[in-house]
């Protein structure tokens, strides 16, 4: 098996499997109704990203493993995900900042994933850089809401993208396996993607009113297996069946 | 307007109904029809969100990535149905946060069904093949009934409740074709969901207030004892084909009615349920509040900001 392949593409999925899980505790939580639908339908989208990218893994791997094997039944340490979409949902300013610091990393990172010489990952990046596009304008526009809202609001969402900026320079570390990957054409090299990213992400926050962080230490960890604590809580929930009722179809 | 006149807009009004044309919102209606479609639809509408609450709790522990996208599907789907509903209360001249407000007063009701615990993953199975089932029981005949936004929100309402029963089915189906372990877990879904399930369909005919009126409306068409009698004898072979005992003892075909028999519901619990005892009443309530009150800074900086938007839009036009 290429388990440099096998890995990039744990590294991508990783991201959409932590985050959805995420969204997915708001159901029926939401502040309204059409933030609620809309929050679901992001994590919708982002499950239905997983199964892609996992049942593609599932058959690099070529030893019988399912999308709900790769997805449920490896330990803390062998979850790729960046630190960013792990964290909680504090309250929806919280939520908003953390899905347009990913969004707007995941789009420019899909557009150029689209381009990969790995016709199953290029058709899977065709496929969801629409549905994150989407993601995009909704949070975005959020951002842009709640940054320019209320006094409330805009205190809420500064603090919440003051606390989340820290997560956002690991977006752009390489692992091994990235490297691996940019290499053989198949990987996207996401170093490229780092000015665009802080460009863009500063005139969104510039026009929500909200000031850009000036911070120098950023967290970093999670594309290596080394988490946050909150991550052994979202598995404990995420893998409670599979673990409880082992060897079963459902 | 005189009484004179009223009686014969009346008059009028009945004789439409009874000609099957659908009134719409801009027509004259008897305040009676407005308040009782007004209490109905909300109710409805309430129930979908509330509904919400007792399968959104599975979501993160979804036992498949498979089951995980249906189950965010379905309750998204609920979402969407509440939404539509609250539209068609609001061609009554009600807004939606007058009717959030009566919902988290205790003011209107929901369905009591979700008074119920989602314990297991099988009650995500009990929860789309029973309590759907005999929600869509209640509701196709509701694709006709007289109130024209009602019975349109109903249409589609009702293709997404048919596609969730199966999806309930399916999940039953598959506990109880795996391990006997999982099939116990059907077995005790379906214990606890079968009577809630059947009280969903409301009082007996004698005690049930609203039938008589709401017949002559067409917001019902059936009562509430032959609608439970049809979920029962449709349900009874369902129930069959996943080799699951329904848990009634007294549950028997009559040959003679061609239907089947079963027995006494305890309607002590109910009642209990119906006014606020039941085991979730309290939980499900402080959700819906709290999840209103953790949102009114969110929706006061949307409407602050749209009328910021609005300002400057103006402005550019002046």
């Amino acid at each position: 098996m290429n388990n440099n392949l096998y890995n990039y593409i744990l590294g991508i999925a990783d991201n959409s499997l932590i985050l959805g899980q995420r969204l997915g505790e708001l159901t029926g939580h939401g502040p309204s109704l059409e933030t609620d639908i809309a929050c679901t339908n992001i994590s919708l989208d982002l499950f239905g990203q997983v199964r892609s990218y996992f049942q593609y893994a599932g058959k690099i791997a070529g030893d019988g493993r399912s999308e709900d094997d790769i997805a449920m039944l490896r330990k803390e340490r062998d979850y790729k995900n960046v630190l960013l979409v792990e964290q909680p949902n504090t309250n929806f300013a919280y939520t908003i900042a953390r899905q347009f610091l990913f969004d707007a990393y995941h789009l420019a990172f899909l557009g150029e994933l689209q381009k990969s010489t790995d016709l199953t990952l290029s058709a899977i990046a065709n496929k969801c850089v629409k549905e994150v596009s989407y993601h995009e304008r909704f949070s975005s526009d959020w951002v842009k809401r709640l940054g320019d809202g209320t006094e409330e609001s805009h205190q809420k969402m500064q603090n919440a993208i003051d606390d989340l900026w820290t997560y956002t320079d690991e977006l752009f570390h390489q692992t091994e396996a990235d490297k691996a990957m940019v290499e053989e054409g198949i990987g996207v090299d996401i170093t490229q993607l780092k000015d665009n990213y802080y460009k863009y992400v500063s005139e969104v926050l510039e026009e929500a009113t909200i000031e850009v962080p000036d911070i120098k230490y950023f967290q970093k960890g999670g594309k290596q297996g080394i988490h946050t604590e909150h991550l052994g809580y979202i598995l404990a929930e995420l893998q409670y069946m599979q673990r409880a009722y082992p060897n079963m179809e459902w | 307007m005189s009484e004179e006149q009223i009686k014969s807009l009346e008059k009028q009004f009945n004789e439409r109904i009874e000609r099957d044309e659908k009134i719409e919102p801009k027509d004259w209606m008897p305040e009676k029809y407005r308040k009782t479609h007004i209490r109905q639809i909300s109710q409805h509408a309430h129930s979908e969100i509330v509904g919400m609450l007792p399968e959104g709790n599975w979501i993160t522990r979804a036992p498949s990535l498979r089951r995980k996208v249906a189950l965010l599907a379905k309750v998204q789907d609920e979402a969407g149905h509440g939404l539509y509903l609250y539209s068609a209360c609001e061609t009554l001249g009600v807004s939606r946060n007058e009717l959030y407000e009566q919902l988290h007063t205790g003011k209107a009701k929901y369905s009591s069904i979700f008074n119920y615990p989602a314990l297991t993953w099988a009650d995500m199975g009990a929860i789309g093949w029973l309590v759907d089932g005999a929600a869509i029981i209640n509701q196709v005949p509701l694709c006709n009934t007289s109130y024209g936004p009602y019975a349109r929100a109903m249409i589609r309402v009702c293709k997404e409740e048919s596609f969730h029963q199966r999806q309930g089915f399916e999940i039953m189906l598959k506990l109880c074709n795996g391990t006997p372990e999982q099939k116990e877990m059907a077995q005790d879904a379906l214990n606890r969901w079968w009577w809630p399930s059947l009280m969903m369909l409301g009082p007996t005919d004698d005690k049930s207030v609203h039938t008589e009126q709401s017949m002559k409306w067409k917001l019902k068409r059936k009562t509430n004892d032959e609608l439970r009698q049809q979920f029962i004898d449709q349900t009874v072979p369902q129930a069959d084909v996943l080799g699951l005992t329904i848990p009634d003892s007294d549950l028997k075909w009559n040959e003679e009615r061609q239907s089947y028999d079963f027995g006494e519901i305890d309607w002590d619990e109910f009642w209990q349920v119906v006014k606020g005892h039941g085991p979730m009443n309290k939980e499900r309530m402080k959700a819906r509040v709290g999840a209103w009150q953790r949102g009114e800074w969110v929706r006061d900086a949307a409407m602050a900001y749209a009328d910021k938007k609005q300002a400057e839009k103006e402005k550019q036009a002046v």
